[in-house]
């Protein structure tokens, strides 16, 4: 039990600080990207909408850890040297960003016909009208969908053990190596994600119960 | 040195291709243990003894809330301690198998609570068997809203396939990788693998889309 609380405890909850970092930097480059690719998809500009949709294919059929690992090994060819973090980050938001895309297509397509029809109707740029009307009604129907890509997001923070990054998974495994106190370890670690996957889950639904309601009050 | 490089290329397909043979290999051994094991905790779930489906409800969730990875680490290095020796490649398809079936659960659940309450009331109401119930009423709609979300997590399933190279099971990543190390150009193999799951996604894609249809047309007409 001491051994619990000196060695090893200390070790893990600074890999699950690591994780918390990734998975909070994470989340607004996969926003940014969920919601920008997926209004672009919308766009009548063909080249960039052809190029939105290269990038949601691209990032949604192909392996994370293939993603990952070209970033890491392979940027370095283009004289692109990032740090593990930063490969960690971008590869966690640019494919999160991805699945998100099509969430938000989801919900913007959710938004019914007539709305579209009042606001051109109504002589409204089609710009203003998916900032005023239509995403205010798309943002309360995807956050669910966002709710479980989050906790997706949190389990993958996991593969950045595979570069070298010291999170969670990483510090297991290095004190696995050392004590061969395997269930000890892992019981832990495992129980130290659980607890992070509620309060993630918790702070989503805040927001669910707060941004949720708010918006579609205000939008319709 | 050129940017890329296609002899080396052809050089290394063959060996990629045999690796991608385990990747699938892996995939659907797990997947085939995620279906059976899935409608087991799904009925546990269902059960009327709380004894059954309260310990059952913990665990699919506590699997499903963290990660692939770390639960994979924990089979590969716990198991010999209890005295179970299990292959790599085989410890990584019961990890993988026994974390989507906790996902897999879930869509039966959905699937068998989907079907209408009035359906079974007819089935009963008509005096048929519990047998013929299931076989006549639940099963033939209860199937086909599955196939979707079943078939996705098998392209979920697919695409995390590669994180048994951290176990060292030598399928198409760690082979890429260590390709990779031994020619000191990683470009070509990641790329490649990177294509292999795009070609193949896409393929297993536009295939649950037809086996959609075909048991809609089965089933449902």
């Amino acid at each position: 039990m001491e051994q619990i609380l000196t060695e090893y405890m200390p070790a893990l909850l600074a890999g699950a600080w690591i994780t918390i970092q990734v998975t909070v930097v994470s989340i607004p480059l996969a926003l940014a990207l969920g919601f920008g690719s997926a209004v672009i998809r919308m766009s009548d500009w063909r080249t960039i909408r052809a190029l939105a949709t290269i990038y949601v294919e691209i990032f949604r059929g192909t392996s994370e850890l293939v993603q990952l690992f070209w970033l890491f090994y392979v940027l370095p060819y283009f004289g692109i040297r990032l740090e593990p973090f930063t490969v960690g980050v971008l590869t966690l938001g640019l494919n999160l960003g991805a699945y998100g895309s099509e969430v938000v297509r989801g919900a913007i397509l959710a938004v019914p016909k007539g709305q579209y029809e009042a606001t051109v109707a109504i002589n409204m740029p089609k710009w203003r009208a998916m900032r005023r009307i239509i995403l205010p009604q798309a943002i309360p129907l995807s956050i669910p969908p966002w709710g479980n890509l989050l906790i997706q997001l949190l389990k993958s923070t996991s593969l950045l053990s595979l570069i070298t990054i010291h999170e969670l998974t990483f510090e297991a495994n290095q004190l696995n190596n050392d004590t061969f106190e395997t269930t000890t370890i892992f019981s832990l670690a495992l129980l130290l994600y659980l607890i992070m996957a509620l309060v993630l889950t918790f702070c989503i639904r805040l927001v669910e119960w707060r941004f949720g309601s708010n918006m579609i009050q205000g939008g319709a | 040195m050129d940017m890329w490089d296609w002899e080396y290329v052809w050089d290394i397909l063959p060996t990629l291709v045999l690796a991608l043979g385990i990747t699938i290999e892996v995939t659907i051994l797990a997947f085939i243990i995620a279906l059976i094991l899935g409608l087991l905790f799904a009925l546990m779930r269902r059960s009327k003894s709380l004894w059954l489906s309260l310990p059952t409800a913990g665990f699919v969730e506590a699997v499903r809330s963290t990660p692939e990875l770390i639960q994979i680490y924990f089979l590969y290095f716990a198991l010999p301690q209890y005295g179970i020796m299990m292959s790599a490649i085989m410890t990584g398809v019961l990890g993988l198998g026994v974390h989507y079936a906790c996902y897999c659960s879930e869509v039966y659940r959905a699937g068998l609570d989907g079907v209408p309450r009035g359906q079974l009331e007819a089935a009963a109401s008509l005096n048929l068997s519990t047998y013929r119930m299931y076989r006549d009423v639940i099963i033939p709609q209860a199937i086909p809203p599955m196939v979707p979300a079943l078939g996705n997590y098998l392209i979920v399933l697919f695409k995390i396939t590669p994180i048994l190279a951290a176990i060292a099971v030598v399928e198409v990543m760690r082979q890429a990788l260590n390709i990779g190390s031994h020619h000191f150009r990683y470009i070509e193999p990641i790329t490649l693998v990177g294509i292999f799951f795009l070609i193949l996604s896409l393929i297993s894609a536009a295939g649950i889309r037809y086996v959609e249809g075909w048991l809609h047309h089965k089933f449902l007409e």
